[in-house]
């Protein structure tokens, strides 16, 4: 199936491959080192891991440019570490230490980087949505060309606010891609259970939003769909929406005992549809890369996760005159 | 028999309006439903249709005439056959209205009280007047001028020139882009103003009620109130939430809530609840230009009100710092926004019975300026509070909790905190008054601190 898939991109560079092969695998090797750690006590509350959906965020910032802005639910270590995020400062916020994104003051779900045009880390389902298109409002405002990716998951998507903002995204033609990350579960609740909806990305054309069902386990068509969704948004057109049909190998949260699916199911989603596996497939099948080079990147990741590991360690824990500053700006 | 048109009410809190236009005259015939006058009341200019038939006997208030008290007979309508002698018989008696109330009568105040210099303004200042409102659009547009980040975002904000005409001009002014009229969604356009605010503008953000404030209240607090901090500093949401708030005037339980209590409660969040003119206009020129989310606590009775404001290039009050709006010296009264017309009817009230009473108009009620409290308190020896929202978990219940452990030794009786009622606000004209504050409430308060 991969190997069809390399035959259908006779576009895509060795070297954009191999990109896009080091971005998922760096996201699954934090995750599963965040996974560990938390294991081991040394990350608290709630840590909502991204393993099985990294061709979403992957895909889509290949499409985005420079300046260009994302916002997320609490399901955002992905997101931060495709867009450039430091995963040492990623990995010390999951610690609660001074090193983090928010100096320990936000943890797992409430993180920000201004330089990398991140805008969080939500943790009220579907707050995000608004908060989006305001990001996307003030770039309109500005004229300054930029797009919005604004993600939520098919969870979300059953949320009021979600609708009230399509309605004035597409009133005000605002520069936002709506991300729905389906990734068929909310916490437990299938979306079977949830709606019956046949999709969730033909909810926008209530409000004419244009969009689209993209195989989020397959980078490359995430990416193409990005570049669509962007050039609308850019030429001024409106929001746009992405139905991204994805999975979660992990549990809701670290604490889900995830009896609202079978084993099977998963095990038949890593073997069959893995994001990770298909570009590994496409790069061997099509001669791009050698098994060593592949490992040579495995490694180069391993290092970098387990710096990032070392780092939320010995990164100390912030002062507590911490405590009462960042309260209000200028105080 | 002749038929006496009156005045209207026209919105809950009018009073008074002018009688802007007569669009018949006399002599004409008119039927049911035809537009008679344009009245123009506080909020907006609105026609006026006639609602029995017949012939316009005789106009009694002039077109153009100001101040026409609700149920004053304007005109008179001659029935079939009547002529026009008829209407000279119907006399233009002024009814009155309920809604106004009687005059307190001067009464010669055995102690003093003093009105001492304004520390917003230096003395000699040129002063102009304003109603509430006027210096609330005042304060907005030389913002708006002066800054162009600054936008403002509601319902009914511009094409209809603001549910309040707060923003009445304002798209003429500035435009479309600048005053946006939002679909009735206040969850949504809420966190739309966040997101902007977080991305680099300041957005004045208008509930038409505070009371519809309660469908945005997660993006209030989660998302704008907490953002500083969980962001380690990065970004936060400069920006303005603002509209009427507490009870108007026979809105009922939904529509007449006081949030004070309830936003001071928050950490990154600013709270401020003007009094006057120069309270609205210089707070808010200051709630525009702080970098963190202000709640903007308006009152609808209040926006009509006259005050002086100083008439200077850039006039803006501090957060943070009381007004002491009289000086006294046997109690102190610390209420803010509109509970100061309770404060101050109290006090003349007091005065009379030879009871010198300080009052203090908050303004700013997070951060609170306890100091000026606790300087008032410890010189008085005792306090009332006073505000129009419920007794539990009130903001007068903090400030005593404040004066009892950083002033308890200077008490001379306990803190009495005067507040509405701890009832939905019912509709009935008569128990609305009840459910409300009243004047001899915290004149009789007074006196119970004051042993009298």
């Amino acid at each position: 199936m991969s190997a069809k898939k390399a035959d259908a991109k006779p576009n895509v560079s060795a070297e954009e491959l191999m990109g896009h092969y080091r971005e998922m695998l760096l996201i699954r090797r934090f995750e599963e080192k965040a996974g560990q750690l938390y294991g081991m006590g040394l990350i608290g509350g709630f840590c909502h891991l991204y393993i099985g959906q990294e061709a979403v965020v992957v895909g889509l910032e290949a499409a985005a440019e420079e300046g260009d802005k994302r916002v997320t639910s609490y399901r955002d270590h992905g997101h931060m570490l495709a867009c450039g995020m430091d995963p040492k400062g990623v990995m010390a916020e999951l610690t609660g230490r001074t090193g983090g994104y928010s100096k320990g003051k936000g943890g797992s779900m409430h993180m920000f980087s201004k330089e990398k045009h991140f805008y969080g880390g939500h943790g009220i389902v579907a707050a995000q949505v608004p908060l989006g298109a305001g990001l996307a409002f003030a770039d309109k405002y500005l004229g300054n060309g930029r797009v919005t990716f604004a993600y939520f998951g098919d969870g979300a998507a059953n949320q009021g606010q979600v609708y009230e903002t399509y309605n004035m995204a597409e009133l005000w033609d605002l520069p936002v891609v709506f991300v729905i990350e389906n990734n068929q579960y909310a916490m437990g609740m299938s979306v079977k259970r949830s709606t019956k909806s046949p999709s969730l990305w033909e909810r926008g054309a209530a409000y004419g939003i244009p969009g689209e069902e993209v195989d989020g386990m397959d980078v490359l068509a995430v990416k193409e769909a990005g570049e669509r969704a962007v050039a609308h948004c850019r030429a001024g057109k409106g929001p746009y929406i992405l139905e991204v049909k994805t999975y979660r190998y992990r549990g809701h949260s670290m604490s889900d005992p995830a009896k609202y699916r079978t084993r099977e199911e998963v095990q038949k989603m890593k073997d069959e549809r893995d994001p990770i596996e298909q570009i590994r497939d496409m790069l061997l099948t099509g001669k791009h890369a050698t098994e060593d080079d592949l490992k040579a990147i495995d490694k180069e990741i391993k290092a970098i996760v387990n710096e990032s590991a070392e780092f939320s360690k010995t990164s100390p824990e912030p002062d507590l005159s911490e405590l009462w500053t960042d309260i209000y700006a200028d105080q | 028999m002749a038929i006496e048109i009156l005045m209207p009410a026209l919105s809950p809190t009018m009073e008074e309006g002018t009688l802007a236009k007569w669009l018949v005259k006399e002599g004409d015939t008119v039927s049911s439903g035809d537009i008679l006058a344009e009245i123009e009341t506080d909020k907006a200019t609105m026609e006026f249709e006639a609602v029995d038939e017949g012939v316009i006997g005789k106009i009694l208030i002039a077109a153009g005439t100001e101040g026409v008290k609700v149920n004053t007979a304007i005109a008179v309508l001659l029935e079939d056959g009547e002529d026009a002698s008829a209407a000279v018989a119907a006399a233009p008696v002024e009814a009155a209205s309920p809604a106004a109330a009687k005059a307190p009568a001067e009464a010669k105040a055995p102690v003093s009280t003093s009105v001492p210099q304004s520390p917003d303004w230096a003395e000699g200042t040129k002063m102009k007047q304003m109603t509430v409102r006027e210096a609330l659009r005042e304060a907005m547009s030389e913002e708006m001028r002066r800054d162009e980040t600054v936008y403002m975002m509601g319902e009914e904000v511009g094409e209809y020139q603001g549910a309040y005409k707060i923003s009445q001009g304002m798209l003429d002014e500035f435009g479309p882009k600048r005053v946006v009229d939002t679909p009735i969604t206040e969850h949504g356009f809420a966190g739309i103003a966040v997101g902007s605010a977080m991305a680099g503008l300041r957005p004045i953000v208008e509930f038409m009620t505070f009371n519809f404030a309660m469908q945005a209240v997660d993006h209030i607090i989660n998302s704008a109130a907490k953002t500083l901090y969980m962001s380690g500093g990065q970004m936060g949401a400069p920006m303005v939430f603002r509209g009427p708030n507490g009870a108007a005037a026979r809105v009922g339980a939904q529509h007449s809530q006081d949030y004070a209590a309830w936003y001071m409660q928050i950490p990154g969040l600013k709270v401020v609840m003007p009094y006057s003119a120069a309270d609205a206009k210089g707070l808010m020129k200051t709630a525009i230009r702080d970098n963190n989310p202000v709640i903007f606590l308006e009152n609808e009775i209040m926006y009509g009100k006259t005050f002086d404001v100083p008439d200077v290039e850039d006039f803006t009050i501090p957060f943070g710092k009381a007004k002491i709006e009289r000086e006294g010296s046997d109690v102190t009264i610390v209420t803010f926004g509109i509970g100061m017309t309770y404060a101050l009817a109290a006090a003349d009230k007091l005065a009379e019975d030879g009871i010198s009473a300080e009052v203090i108009n908050l303004r700013s009620i997070r951060p609170m300026d306890t100091e000026t409290i606790l300087a008032s308190v410890r010189k008085t020896n005792r306090c009332v509070t006073v505000e129009e929202g419920w007794p539990q978990g009130s903001v007068g219940g903090y400030i005593s909790s404040v004066i009892m452990q950083e002033a308890f030794d200077y008490l001379d009786a306990p803190v009495i905190v005067c507040t509405g009622k701890d009832v939905p606000m019912p509709y009935a004209a008569n128990l609305e008054k009840h459910a409300l504050l009243t004047a001899d409430e915290v004149v009789d308060a007074c006196k119970k601190v004051t042993y009298r």
